[in-house]
């Protein structure tokens, strides 16, 4: 029996919802609905189950009802029609005392923007659920600490929300959520208000705590690359139904209808990852205002032969290379102006894996990814390939590697470029840029 | 042309105002009873100590809620009130406020938290708002010696009718706007519509609800003159007296006093105000 079923779910907004459940149950189309009755509806004839120990991912664009179907699994929005079970437990005919018992029991709910209380501690609020059903209050401490310590965060108990970064607030939303040790979590887009990579810490830490505690967890998000990433299976909604439930390979390679395979058609496997989604931290970096030597000790530290140089606020100044930066240091240099390449390509964190081939070929050092000047992460070259590799069937993703190598071909090379100054190709010199590509193999 | 008819709107409330009075004496006397008792034990403590004792720990409590430059101030502006033989008036109107915002607080703030959670409540409430805020307050002053005769209690009765509508209106709004998802986490999680209220939208909605409280004080402040017609004596006496006798210079001493009772109550409330937005910047 799944853990969570819910069948033929409905939820109408507005005056006339009556109504308007029977026109959109006889299977009148949505925009006819509202424009006969004015009312919308925002969920039509969701049914699913979600097995103990699953991780079930709601997929959709805004607008599309995810928010709201996950709302009606604990009864935060009243469903208009249809029957939601927990545990074979119908709760939508549960009188408010014994709903808040399965809310304070059984499911947890972690949200989009933390919804954190600005006014309670960190460990008052990780406790909050506790206090809810009276806990004792020493039990509530421990158990409170116990799971801020679960989610990396043991020691913050005593701060305000508002001191926090927004990865750690949700970490706090999760910690309140694990609290309770309710079997089930609904999380709400729980991870799109954050940065990219804090983003992906987030998955990860999920993924890993899900090895250990083995929650049903509701997953919404309008991020395909989470979806893929967390979901054991996907549903994916549109206009307020459910088009298509499977696994994620399934859902690549057999979609349902033109809905879903245009979600998916930029997949094209290389396509439907983003620079950001294969993006790593970088390392190899050094501060503007530390200098030629400590460029030389973070290189041999590292073993790269490329730095990027970093402003205040992880702005991406450009780059340096280890020839020059050991000739900076001999002539006893203190600042890197001198060899600081600032025309160096980059690419922004949505650009498709596709077209990330071409800049990455032309780089000697891996691939930054910036976002108003900041560099976010970076892509070395083995990354990309990997994540090619990862994705799919090999003759298609092969077509997209070939990209940049053709073009060299085409245009032979330029025996100037060859010279002692590997300078780093700026985006807008593609033309003489051919004869970089002799320096890859310094990377 | 045909003449419309008169709807004889004026003769109802009239015969509704003699019927009140008639028959729930009772009741007003109780009422009367319990505010003048209020108003006049208030006054008798703060006219205990000394006028320059009372001022001086007036002036301390201003350090502490505010700091340095409001104590001096208070000190100040408080001796001068005392220079200008304004002090037991002055004391009167201030007890008379104080005991009409506490009740229009104690009143408001439950009827501005029915308001926030309910639709109806909140659509019926603002119309007796409006009527409260906006209807000269000469008119319900009439019915109000009719029913407590002359002196402090329709002084107390009329500012309090003038005076509440902020506080319902601002606690409504300060719940109101409590971010949804965080409401929706406290309901999540289990949580009583009793135990959301408590701990999650009232703290979150103070500092609105204090901004409310502070307007309270403000227009019962503004009602010392008009309760001062009505034989609440205190600087609205001295002003009305000032008045009828055109005499400038003593209407603008007790005018002054009044600001400067206003200046004080304003800067302790919008003190209380900031506290309570503090955790904030913590």
């Amino acid at each position: 029996m799944p853990q969570i079923e819910l069948e033929h779910v409905y939820k109408v907004f507005g005056r006339h919802a009556d109504e308007a459940l029977k026109l959109l149950q006889q299977g009148v189309g949505r925009d006819e609905v509202q424009e006969k009755t004015g009312a919308v509806g925002a969920v039509i004839d969701a049914s699913f189950g979600v097995e103990q120990g699953e991780i079930f991912v709601v997929m959709g664009l805004s607008g599309s009802g995810k928010s709201t179907v996950v709302r009606t699994i604990n009864r935060l929005f009243e469903p208009t029609a249809g029957t939601v079970r927990i545990d074979g437990e119908n709760i939508t005919q549960m009188d408010p005392k014994e709903l808040r018992r399965v809310r304070a029991e059984k499911i947890s709910m972690v949200f989009q923007h933390f919804a954190l209380f600005p006014h309670r501690t960190v460990l008052e609020n990780a406790a909050w659920g506790l206090e809810v059903q009276k806990v004792e209050s020493d039990e509530q401490r421990r158990r409170a600490e116990e799971s801020l310590d679960l989610v990396g965060l043991g020691g913050w108990g005593d701060s305000y929300p508002g001191q926090l970064s927004g990865g750690m607030q949700q970490r706090v939303g999760l910690a309140r959520a694990l609290a309770t040790n309710a079997d089930i979590l609904l999380m709400d887009e729980a991870f799109s208000a954050l940065d990219p990579l804090i983003r992906r810490e987030m998955q990860d830490q999920l993924v890993d705590l899900q090895e250990s505690l083995h929650k049903t967890i509701v997953f919404i998000t309008h991020d395909l690359n989470e979806a893929m990433r967390l979901g054991d299976r996907i549903a994916m909604m549109k206009d307020g139904q459910i088009v298509q439930i499977g696994t994620g390979e399934q859902i690549l390679s057999d979609p349902a209808n033109d809905y879903v395979a245009s979600f998916v058609s930029d997949v094209d496997r290389a396509r439907f990852l983003t620079a950001e989604a294969v993006m790593e931290e970088p390392i190899a970096v050094v501060l503007k205002r530390e200098g030629p030597a400590a460029a030389m000790r973070e290189m041999r530290q590292r073993q790269v032969s490329g730095l990027f140089i970093l402003g205040p606020g992880r702005r991406l100044i450009g780059a340096t290379l280890d020839d020059e930066v050991i000739e900076a240091v001999r002539r006893g240099d203190v600042s890197l102006d001198n060899i600081t390449h600032t025309e160096i390509p980059a690419v922004a964190p949505e650009t498709p894996l596709a077209e990330l081939f071409m800049p990455s070929a032309k780089s000697i050092l891996p691939l930054p990814v910036v976002k108003d000047g900041r560099l976010l992460g970076v892509i070395p070259r083995v990354t990309l390939l990997a994540a090619v590799a990862r994705t799919g069937t090999a003759s298609r993703d092969l077509k997209e590697i070939q990209i940049p190598s053709e073009k060299p071909g085409a245009e032979g090379r330029d025996p100037d470029g060859e010279g002692s100054d590997p300078d780093v190709e700026g985006p807008g010199q593609e033309d003489n840029g051919d004869a970089r590509e002799a320096e890859i193999p310094h990377a | 042309m045909p003449e419309l008819y008169r709807i004889p709107l004026g003769e109802w409330v009239d015969r509704l105002v003699d019927w009140l009075t008639a028959n729930l004496t009772g009741f007003f006397d109780i009422v009367s009873d319990v505010l003048a008792w209020s108003v006049s034990h208030l006054e008798d403590l703060l006219l205990l100590p000394p006028a320059l004792v009372l001022t001086t720990l007036l002036a301390l409590f201003a350090w502490w809620i505010r700091g340095r430059g409001f104590a001096v101030f208070t000190f100040l502006a408080f001796a001068l009130i005392e220079s200008m033989n304004l002090w037991e008036r002055s004391m009167s109107t201030l007890s008379l406020v104080l005991v009409a915002s506490s009740i229009a607080v104690a009143v408001g703030l439950p009827v501005g938290i029915a308001a926030a959670r309910n639709e109806t409540v909140s659509t019926t409430v603002r119309p007796v708002l409006d009527f409260m805020q906006t209807m000269p307050a000469f008119v319900y002053l009439i019915p109000a010696i009719f029913f407590f005769g002359i002196g402090q209690v329709p002084g107390v009765v009329s500012t309090l009718v003038f005076s509440m509508p902020p506080a319902v209106r601002l606690t409504e709004l300060g719940i109101r706007q409590v971010d949804e998802e965080v409401v929706e986490a406290g309901e999540a999680f289990g949580a009583t519509p009793r135990q959301i209220l408590t701990k999650v939208q009232i703290p979150l909605a103070l500092p609105t609800i204090m901004a409310g409280v502070n307007q309270v004080i403000m227009l019962a402040l503004s009602m010392v003159v008009i309760a001062g017609i009505v034989g609440a004596g205190g600087l609205g006496g001295a002003v009305f007296i000032a008045i009828t006798r055109l005499n400038v210079g003593l209407g603008f001493e007790g005018g002054l006093a009044v600001v400067i009772l206003a200046i004080f109550l304003d800067r302790v409330t919008s003190a209380l105000s900031d506290r309570a937005t503090l955790y904030k910047h913590t």
